[in-house]
């Protein structure tokens, strides 16, 4: 043990760097992925300026809310053992939803807020009833949540592609400049969608490490069968995190929508796995039992950050962008996982 | 020796299939059947190649009533090689007019087809043998990025910063890419940065926004398709830099035309890439059995410049793309 330990001090840059950190009594665990930030932060700065510009800054986290919220929920989810895979398809089914209906309200309530009130509702009602079906056939039915979830994104991909006649649903012109600053307005020169997201952390952080509910989660999560036996309805807390999803995909949706006012079945493709991605990068582990929110928040953050940072350089070519990709979230992964090996679970 | 007998059988069996068609036709009395096979409506562009199709068959079926027409649309391009096999099997076509999921994978299956004694139609993305369709109906690639490309250069009086936002890295996106850097070479017009932006309106949102924070000047944009230009037109809106350039989309999507037609400053022009090329082609296949001439070879759309003047001609309000 100590021999690898030597090995890997002289051979390994960062494993060096994290038993350095372990003697400043720092739990990578928990920092890891906020180290892997600031390094990932600091190739930005490195490889063009405009990184820290104030307007880069701001849009790429404006831009990480979607997905950072959505991934706030899947940790729930995944903390709990199970997975939804339904989260892309979703968002953009209830963004079509949400725009037909603000449409057909525009002749009966005007082009004003309560138009927009409806909108959101629907969204928040959708993400519920959608997040308790997963769950509902998921617990009830007793059926993998890999299957029911991948059966219900195929449902709600091809009900959005229904709706928009294979075309896009593009929202009324006069609705959209009263919902608008929801996406580009701006509190205290924070973006909305950023207050939004912080919202959604805080929430969940309280949720997940200071309530009974959180609780249940990681002892669901950790043994589905002795949770049982220690009297937790393993079914309700289960449902109950499906629903908690559904509503953080429906905030996210409704954050969305005023950014292009259009869903199309193009909407939200992929960001299941972007989602699920965020969250391991953030320390939680996909078999459930251990579940981190501030590490999901950074791992929303840095997926984006990596594409923005690739975005502002062309010395790597365009084609090989979801391989720098699938290397920087593999060992952002490996190196927590390094160090957690080393002090055991 | 060998070549000789298998020339033999494959004269023998056409013969059998042809005869045994012409007996199948004759049955039903001078009717044709047109099959068409297109991908599904998963995206813009292809939603209207549906909508195109759906209206040429409408009107095709009331202008001539012994020509019946079936479409089907595949999600992906297994199942287009299984819609293919159901339309001789099942409908017992004599037409075939196909928008390939992919050219590789269904080049095969078009053959068999085609062997089967069916006239075929190739739409868009073309097979990658040659010598199997009769004929090649298809919008110009290399023609809509020429367009694009001497557009800008002259708008810009030769000189200027552009950035580009590609589509998906496929060879359509390369042979668009390629007739624009041919028609700006020699010209002081500089190509600040190309990103791929997929096609999709998120990727065009969200390129454009770092292209903005990145470069503080940027004369043009071409956007290279519709899709993309509109979450480009709102990275230009959130940056308040409309005054600064201009965009360039491509394929002549109804809100980009409606916004030409109105005379929108930030998107001056469209160059067409029409989804309606697929009634086209099925306009051209009846003629194969309704007129007198000839109907074979390749039949390349042109790719214009649509300006206020000319958008209402390309305006489909009703089309979902």
């Amino acid at each position: 043990m100590s021999s690898v330990m030597a090995n890997n001090k002289t051979t390994d840059k960062a494993a060096n760097k994290m038993i350095k950190q372990k003697g400043f009594a720092i739990d990578l665990k928990t920092w890891g992925p906020f180290v892997a930030l600031a390094v990932l932060a600091l190739l930005g700065v490195l490889i063009n300026p405009a990184f820290l510009g104030l307007d880069n800054l701001s849009n790429m986290l404006t831009r990480s809310a979607f997905i950072g919220i959505i991934a706030i929920g899947a940790t729930f989810v995944i903390t709990a053992g199970g997975l939804d895979l339904s989260v892309g398809a979703m968002a953009a089914f209830i963004a079509g939803v949400m725009i037909i209906l603000m449409n057909s309200l525009v002749e009966q309530f005007g082009a004003g807020l309560t138009t927009v009130l409806f909108g959101v509702g629907a969204s928040l009602l959708l993400g519920l009833c959608a997040g308790f079906i997963n769950g509902m056939v998921t617990t009830k039915g007793k059926i993998e949540a890999f299957i029911v979830t991948l059966g219900t994104m195929g449902i709600y991909r091809s009900l959005v592609t229904y709706l928009a006649d294979g075309g896009t649903l593009t929202l009324d012109w006069a609705v959209r400049d009263i919902y608008r600053p929801v996406y580009y307005g701006s509190f205290l020169g924070i973006t909305i969608p950023v207050w939004v997201f912080l919202a959604v952390a805080i929430i969940g952080y309280i949720l997940l490490n200071f309530t009974r509910f959180g609780r249940y989660c990681f002892a669901i999560g950790s043994n589905e069968k002795v949770a049982e036996y220690s009297a937790i309805h393993v079914d309700r807390i289960k449902t109950m995190t499906y629903m908690l999803q559904g509503v953080c995909v429906a905030l996210a949706t409704i954050i969305y929508v005023p950014r292009l006012g259009s869903a199309s079945g193009a909407t939200g493709v992929l960001w299941e796995l972007e989602a699920i991605a965020a969250v391991i990068i953030g320390g939680t582990m996909l078999k459930g039992g251990h579940g981190r929110i501030w590490g999901t928040v950074v791992g929303a953050i840095m997926l984006t950050m990596i594409g923005n940072i690739l975005n502002l350089t062309d010395a790597i070519s365009n084609y090989l962008n979801g391989t720098v990709q699938g290397i920087i979230i593999i060992v952002a992964v490996y190196l927590q996982r390094a160090s957690w090996r080393k002090t055991g679970p | 020796m060998r070549t000789i007998k298998t020339a033999v059988k494959t004269c023998v069996t056409t013969a059998a299939l042809t005869s045994a068609i012409a007996l199948s036709g004759a049955a039903v009395a001078q009717e044709y059947t047109i099959g068409v096979s297109i991908p599904a409506a998963t995206h813009g562009w292809t939603g209207g190649v549906n909508y195109h199709a759906e209206e040429a068959k409408k009107r095709l079926e009331a202008l001539y009533p012994d020509i019946e027409i079936t479409i089907s649309t595949a999600g992906t391009a297994g199942e287009q090689a299984n819609d293919l096999e159901d339309l001789v099997s099942l409908r017992n076509i004599d037409a075939l007019v196909v928008l390939p999921f992919e050219s590789g994978p269904l080049t095969d299956p078009v053959r068999r087809v085609k062997a089967s004694g069916v006239f075929v139609t190739v739409v868009d993305r073309g097979l990658t043998e040659e010598g199997i369709q009769d004929l090649y109906v298809a919008g110009n690639n290399h023609e809509l990025g020429r367009v694009s490309g001497e557009y800008i250069r002259e708008r810009l009086d030769d000189q200027g910063d552009i950035v580009v936002l590609r589509g998906i890295p496929t060879v359509i996106d390369d042979e668009r890419v390629q007739g624009f850097q041919e028609a700006i070479e020699g010209s002081e017009v500089n190509i600040l940065d190309m990103q791929h932006a997929n096609w999709n309106r998120d990727d065009g949102f969200e390129v454009m926004q770092d292209y903005l924070s990145r470069f503080d000047n940027i004369d043009a944009v071409w956007a290279q398709d519709d899709d993309i230009a509109l979450g480009v037109i709102e990275a230009v809106r959130q940056a308040d830099r409309e005054d600064e350039l201009f965009i360039v989309g491509g394929a002549g999507m109804k809100d980009i035309i409606k916004r030409v037609m109105d005379g929108d400053e930030l998107v001056p022009v469209d160059v067409l890439y029409p989804p309606a090329m697929i009634a086209t082609a099925m306009d051209l296949t009846v003629q194969h059995f309704v007129s007198n001439g000839p109907v074979l070879g390749e039949y390349i759309l042109g790719s214009p410049l649509i300006t206020q003047e000319n958008a209402e001609q390309y305006y489909f309000p009703d089309s979902p793309f």
